[in-house]
């Protein structure tokens, strides 16, 4: 189903509508088919105009089996189209997610445009003529259905056909039918009466450039990558797989030809550590996680806080504590990242607002871990890791200078002394002669590294890390405030802009004045921030937690925050943010 | 190689040495101080990753690169180290709690790996920082502060562990022996992959004269096997035989000296360096002392960085611009 997804998206991508995608998936590789825990979604939002979440309320379901209705019909628009394969509708299937009646007989879907089609047999009909198991024929009615729905939504043929071209390449009989499926499904939604209405979607208005669409986590890794050839460096990935975090070890470690190195350590520590080490080398050294893995890697943070040496966390936040949501969506991490590790130590926190921004956030890191010598978060979830939006392929010439300088030979060489703007101690690689020197995560001596268990030095180190934490050049926070004399701010961070965005736009449709931010940097904060806090009398703060950042910013603040939190393993949908603030508003 | 020639004093840092008086340490450290100039290396070149522990602040003695890191976690950080730049000579420095307790995963994948890491491995069988707790090279039924009535722990032989992780060099040695530990190191530092060797270490303060039966002039002649690559297994009292199958210690006059195992330390086949780990015990009625296993195997590094290379001679080098427009774009004008 996601395989369908994906090919959906991107013949979509290209008719130069807007997307935004949900996919949708239980931690079980093969869960049971046809029961409620197994089924496997993808949900797509296309539009003839800029979109901001995959939408709350999809217009057209693809039920496969009674598990797949029953699991998604409750989020369907009333009067929403459903097709389904109507081969599964028998009484076995029903029952074992608890239908009594059918329901495509028993009127309860008496509200919505119902279409029950064999597509199990319609497929296994139309591939009868080759030489294909019962099982292997079963197999492409996804692609009997894409084949429909491409008809049904006029979207190109070509790019699918070339698609599974290259993907069964080197399996003709499955080759010929996935393509025959498809286009039996196109020419059924073609010739049947059922489908008397084609839907044609106009282009979206999106900034004149070279478009592609991608995933959050792809856009990591293309940043990644972007970053090692603008600073010069090696990218050096040391990652232990974890959902879902795993495709950026896998996207990674394609791309040898730029000299990227991919490390699949024994577990969490190893990874941290292997990448601790190749930033000591003057390597980027990336780890790539999800909380539970994040736990685990703590300590070894802390030694980079104390080396002082760029080390890069990415964290793919998923629904916790301990295993909790491993396929979910969730930014109950926040906290973890910014206080996860013993004694006072300071750490950057960067999040992501969209899949194609964590391209900017993945060179955003790599500047501050290289400027300022200091292990940096990015903060990404399961959302913006899966989900995916047409992105702008950047010029060469709008990618940022990362170029940074080692430490030199040089004689009376002191390893932590300190560039008096960044407060950055030297990056003194070996290789290099006469700068050798010992480090370790023993309190140092300012300057001389030495160990020291001097009390004054001992609080002036502490100091010296924070300030050199808190002093990060981070751009001001931008705020949409288009009246100029809203009283209320919409204040998000990470995933949740998508929502909060699209709330926003409802809301003011709807007459009502309301602002919005959105926080990209949350160590050290923008050095705006208390000021655009003082201007509106209420903050929301929506958050898939309890309530972490409006923790951190009532105590920077002593700002009162209203805080909006779900934390349902979902992103927030549109409506629920909309009404969440319809509330404050009307206090 | 460097055209200046090194000596003990370059490899000497100006830290004062802390360790307690007496320490197997001070020993190890000398001859690995005295050692390094033969291996004919610019300083920079070199660089020790320690863990936890009193064998851990080595690093800080030596003029060369260094960290002292986290506990158990050196062999990741040096594997990290090697990977991305394989040109550099590392040292991990390691004790029986850090190698085989809190850091055991790690050391079991470095050696499986093959990653050109030279593993000192001080085994005093006690954990000293944190004061006298038995660590998991300690004799069963040792008394501690953590066991005041007798360890219930059945203890690691660090050399069969190493041989049962895929290991292509291990050897053991001893503190105060500067002669087969400088051969050792030598051996190690030739191989070329990841080579572990075991340095039985006297802590003077938390398990004083734990290896007296290695050293004292009186029983360390019956009671060190020497393992010399072509030569028979054999102490000055007992040899190395084959019988039913098993390897078996027995007295030098009891058999004929052709009778007596030769050693051969390239033996592809780990049993055989295996069998020859499990003649010693924890009671060190008899201990094989040099190099157990020394066979070639590709190193790791060096395979991570072809691999690159190979896929940059047959593609060429990558384009950024390609890669960031691949799979199915579009235009809007």
């Amino acid at each position: 189903m996601q395989l369908t997804g994906d090919r959906f998206t991107m013949d979509t991508a290209i008719l130069g509508n807007d997307i935004s995608t949900l996919p949708n998936f239980p931690a079980e590789i093969r869960a049971p088919q046809g029961t409620l825990l197994g089924v496997s979604s993808f949900q797509l939002h296309f539009a003839d105009h800029h979109i901001q979440t995959p939408g709350d309320a999809p217009d057209v379901l693809v039920a496969m089996n009674p598990a797949a209705l029953k699991a998604n019909i409750r989020d369907l628009a009333k009067g929403a189209t459903i097709i389904v394969d109507a081969d599964e509708f028998v009484p076995r299937n029903l029952t074992k997610v608890g239908y009594e009646t059918n329901p495509l007989e028993d009127g309860s879907l008496s509200g919505y445009k119902v279409h029950p089609i064999a597509l199990t047999s319609l497929t296994v009909g139309t591939l009868s003529d080759l030489n294909l198991s019962r099982k292997d024929a079963e197999r492409s009615k996804n692609m009997f259905a894409l084949g429909l729905l491409t008809w049904m939504y006029s979207r190109p043929t070509e790019t699918t056909e070339k698609f599974l071209t290259g993907k069964f390449a080197k399996k003709p009989d499955l080759l010929e039918a996935n393509l025959l499926a498809f286009k039996a499904g196109w020419n059924f939604g073609e010739t049947t009466e059922e489908f008397s209405v084609s839907y044609q979607i106009a282009p979206a208005k999106m900034p004149p450039g070279k478009y592609r669409n991608i995933s959050g986590n792809t856009a990591l890794s293309y940043g990644l990558i972007a970053a090692a050839k603008q600073s010069g460096l090696k990218l050096f990935l040391g990652s232990y797989p974890i959902t879902p975090a795993s495709d950026i070890l896998h996207e990674l470690s394609k791309h040898k030809k730029f000299g990227v190195i991919t490390f699949q350590a024994e577990d969490e520590i190893a990874a941290v550590g292997s990448a601790l080490g190749a930033a000591y080398g003057g390597a980027i050294g990336v780890t790539s996680t999800s909380g539970p893995g994040l736990a685990l890697k703590a300590e070894m943070i802390g030694l980079g806080v104390m080396l002082e040496l760029p080390l890069i966390v990415i964290d793919v936040q998923r629904g916790g504590p301990s295993t909790g949501l491993p396929t979910k969506t969730e930014q109950a991490d926040l906290l973890q990242a910014m206080y996860g590790r013993n004694g006072e130590s300071p750490v950057v926190v960067i999040a992501p607002s969209t899949p194609k921004d964590c391209f900017d956030m993945a060179m955003e890191a790599v500047r501050i871990a290289t400027t300022y010598r200091v292990p940096v978060f990015i903060l990404s979830d399961g959302y913006i890791a899966n989900g995916s939006e047409p992105w702008r392929i950047p010029t060469d010439a709008e990618l940022p200078d990362l170029h940074v300088e080692f430490a030199p030979t040089e004689e009376n060489f002191m390893p932590y002394s300190r560039n008096p703007k960044t407060l950055a101690r030297p990056w003194a690689v070996p290789g290099t002669k006469g700068i050798e020197h010992r480090i370790g995560g023993v309190e140092k001596a300012d300057q001389t590294g030495a160990i020291s268990y001097d009390p004054t030095n001992h609080d002036f180190m502490i100091r010296t890390r924070a300030a050199k934490v808190a002093g990060v050049q981070v751009p001001d926070l931008e705020v949409d405030d288009i009246t100029g004399d809203a009283q209320v701010l919409l204040l998000g961070w990470g995933s949740t802009f998508g929502p909060i965005a699209a709330a926003v736009e409802a809301l003011r449709e709807n007459g009502q004045k309301v602002a919005q931010a959105h926080l990209k940097y949350i160590n050290p904060f923008p050095k705006n921030l208390g000021d655009v806090l003082a201007r509106y009398e209420r903050v929301i703060v929506p958050e898939m937690n309890l309530g972490q950042l409006a923790m951190l910013l009532r105590s920077q603040f002593l700002k009162d925050i209203t805080g909006y939190n779900k934390v349902r393993g979902l992103p927030f949908s549109t409506t629920e943010i909309i009404e969440a603030t319809m509330a404050v508003l009307g206090d | 190689m460097t055209d200046v020639t090194l000596t003990k004093k370059d490899f000497t840092s100006d830290q004062e040495v802390r360790w307690c008086p007496g320490c197997g340490d001070y020993s190890i450290l000398s001859t690995v101080q005295s050692f390094l100039p033969s291996l004919g290396l610019p300083r920079e070149d070199i660089v020790f990753i320690s863990g936890i522990g009193c064998s851990s602040r080595f690093p800080y003695y030596l003029e060369t690169f260094g960290i002292h890191s986290i506990h158990g976690r050196a062999p990741a950080i040096a594997s990290g180290l090697a990977i991305s730049r394989p040109e550099l000579t590392i040292f991990v420095i390691t004790g029986d709690g850090d190698a085989l307790s809190i850091g055991g995963n790690h050391l079991i994948h470095a050696l499986r790996r093959n990653v050109n890491l030279k593993i000192l491995l001080f085994n005093n069988r006690i954990y000293g920082l944190t004061k006298g707790q038995y660590s998991p090279t300690s004799e069963a039924g040792k008394v501690t502060k953590s066991t005041p009535i007798g360890s219930l722990d059945t203890p690691f032989n660090p050399i069969s562990l190493a041989i049962g992780a895929e290991a292509t060099f291990v050897a053991r040695s001893i503190d105060t022996d500067r002669k087969h530990l400088t051969e050792m190191l030598q051996a190690a530092s030739v191989h070329k992959g990841s080579a572990l060797i075991e340095i039985y270490q006297n802590c003077p303060i938390f398990n004083d004269d734990a290896f007296i039966a290695v050293k004292d002039g009186d029983t360390k002649g019956a009671t060190l096997l020497q393992l010399i690559h072509g030569a028979p297994i054999k102490s000055e009292t007992h040899g190395v035989i084959m019988e039913n199958g098993s390897m078996k210690v027995v007295e030098l006059s009891s058999v004929s000296e052709s009778d007596l195992i030769v050693h051969n330390a390239n033996n592809p086949d780990p049993s055989y360096a295996f069998a020859l780990s499990r003649l010693s015990s924890s009671e060190l009625d008899h201990v094989p002392v040099g190099i157990f296993r020394d066979v070639a195997r590709p190193e790791y590094s060096t395979m991570v960085n072809q691999q690159i290379a190979d896929v940059i001679s047959k593609d060429g080098a990558g384009n950024l611009d390609s890669l960031l427009a691949s799979g199915d774009t579009w235009e809007v004008s």
